[in-house]
């Protein structure tokens, strides 16, 4: 039994998602393997090489794989998949925007139910995932001879980086096939800030913010003095305060910080299925009754808008 | 050019399900159910392009038991022009659906097949992306704005980090975000047009397609819960106990 990871990464750098799937495919399979897609993205293949478990990269390079379009890439993966036989059992993806848009194509194309969002490995073919926002966890069974699987990173620890290249790198030829899309282009904020899923400490702001202005001047301060990366509910994203990408929740980013600040956020369950599996969860909220408070270690009822700043100062 | 929007009935957003006791799933009885919030979405914006005059008629899909006429019946009431019911009782996984679609997609021949990103009960996210796979065709998830022309779409996609914009060859398939568009109410006139709409029932053996779930549902059981905590008195004790009790200041 081998399990493949499909990387992700920028063609320079491995995304951490990534190492967090690698500890779930070590619990499916005794050896992984890790597939590294992209155009001149040799530095990323050397760096999976490096990481602990992993006993081979194969990496395939190709000018059209500089942006992960779903189509190309899931078309890469099943020729690299036929080509090997039966090697793989399993196929991990992180369960980020990229594995999300590409895992069902491939479990498809092979005619397999795909496994979404796994956050415990129980044997080579039984998994938990959450169902109903994680308001229950599934135990569930594959009976496919290979299992498609996207997984939730804050149910696996990150695998370590082992410094010097240990496993093989074995380069291999991409096929040809007609683009059925284009890139056009992105808007990514560049930031200094951590990344939100990855973040040891997440400052997250509610609607009770009023504005994006006031979004920004009271809480960067504090995400600031924590060194924390900023997120946000649906309610403040929906209203425009923060972008989207910073939204926590069922729908949004699933993170499991050590520390979580929610500001003025009330807590639907649809927030909560977010970050309820955050280490320590600060709640400052005005309203003793906003269920934000019952999953709250440490609830302050208060203005945020005086409660923060003093905070800050205090840092 | 027609488009194909797929539905789904699901629990409501805001009610609260429980495991039963005997593990063996969600207990649904008796539970207002929905039409998925991400689908409403689909078909508001299949509806506006309709508006728009970019697209002849909007066909909606939905896949299981008898009662999901009703989310259909509100499907023609927010604007569909007419419905598909492909009826079964086995619970479908997304592969089943997207199956079933892609039978659909052969029959009816759509320029655009939308659908929501996830359905909120099982949160899979897997069925548009299977549906493309299976067709052949191409895809753009999490969609926040659509642009229609001519032979192709433009979408913009929330992605980690920001945005991304796609070019995509029609047909194609297009699942939504959050932010695409606001669903409008339904109006009572509208529910009574609805009522008169064309809703047609099919098997998924009619369609030739094999529905057999693939995973076996062994248990399901209750989250762990988190207990709340102590409410502070101010920020100073606040930073007191991050500082000495949890220790992650």
């Amino acid at each position: 039994m081998t399990a493949l990871v499909i990387a992700e990464h920028d063609n320079q750098h491995l995304k951490s998602a990534t190492l967090n799937a690698i500890t779930a495919a070590l619990g499916c399979a005794p050896e992984v393997h890790v597939l590294v897609l992209g155009s001149t993205c040799s530095a990323v293949a050397s760096q999976a090489a490096g990481v602990q478990g992993v006993s081979k990269v194969i990496h395939i390079d190709a000018p059209d794989l500089t942006h992960p379009l779903a189509e190309t890439l899931s078309a890469q993966v099943i020729s690299f998949l036929k080509s090997v036989g039966s090697t793989y059992t399993h196929v991990l993806f992180a369960s980020t925007a990229s594995g999300k848009n590409i895992a069902p194509r491939v479990a498809a194309l092979l005619d397999v139910a795909q496994i979404s969002d796994i956050t415990k490995v129980i044997s080579a073919d039984t998994f938990e995932r959450p169902i109903y926002a994680g308001n229950a966890i599934a135990t569930v069974q594959s009976g496919d001879a290979v299992k498609v699987i996207t997984v939730r990173t804050t149910g696996f620890d990150a695998a370590k980086e082992g410094g010097a290249p240990s496993a093989a790198v074995e380069s291999v030829q991409p096929v040809s096939h007609p683009a059925l899309s284009e890139f056009m282009g992105q808007e990514v904020a560049v930031s200094d800030r951590p990344e939100l899923t990855a973040a040891k400490v997440i400052v997250s702001g509610g609607r009770a913010l009023g504005s994006q202005e006031k979004f920004a001047e009271v809480l960067t301060p504090l995400a600031d003095k924590l060194g924390a990366a900023l997120g946000a509910s649906r309610a403040a994203v929906d209203a425009g305060y923060a972008p989207n990408d910073w939204q926590v929740g069922q729908t949004g980013k699933i993170v499991a910080p050590e520390l979580y600040v929610a500001c003025g956020i009330s807590g639907a369950i649809q927030h909560l299925a977010g970050m309820k599996d955050s280490k320590v969860i600060v709640a400052i909220n005005k309203d003793p009754e906003a269920p934000i408070f019952s999953v709250a270690d440490y609830g302050l009822e208060a203005d945020l808008f005086e409660a923060v700043p003093e905070w800050v100062k205090l840092l | 050019m027609k488009i194909l929007v797929a539905v789904k009935r699901v629990v409501d957003y805001n009610v609260k399900v429980r495991v039963k006791s005997d593990q063996s799933g969600v207990d649904i009885a008796n539970l207002k159910m929905s039409m998925n919030p991400f689908d409403e979405i689909a078909l508001e914006e299949a509806v506006r392009l309709k508006e728009k005059g970019l697209a002849t008629e909007v066909i909606a899909v939905s896949c299981g038991v008898t009662q999901c006429q009703e989310t259909l019946r509100t499907a023609m009431a927010i604007g569909a022009d007419r419905a598909i019911l492909v009826e079964t009782t086995t619970e479908l996984e997304p592969l089943g659906v997207a199956k079933i679609l892609k039978a659909l997609v052969e029959r009816e021949q759509p320029g655009l097949i939308i659908l929501g990103k996830q359905a909120i009960d099982d949160d899979c996210n897997q069925t548009g992306q299977m549906l493309a796979a299976l067709a052949g065709i191409s895809q753009a998830t999490f969609a926040s704005k659509v642009e229609l022309s001519g032979e192709g779409v433009k979408v913009t996609r929330e992605v980690d980090g920001g945005l991304e914009t796609l070019s995509l060859k029609l047909p194609a398939v297009i699942t939504t975000d959050l932010r695409l568009n606001e669903p409008r109410f339904v109006t009572l006139p509208n529910i009574m047009k609805a009522k008169k709409k064309q809703l047609d029932t099919l098997t998924p053996e009619s369609l030739g397609v094999d529905v057999s779930p693939r995973i076996k549902m062994l248990k399901v059981c209750d989250p762990p819960t988190r207990s709340a905590g102590v409410k502070v008195q101010d920020v100073a004790s606040l930073m007191d106990k991050l500082k000495n009790e949890a220790k992650v200041v």
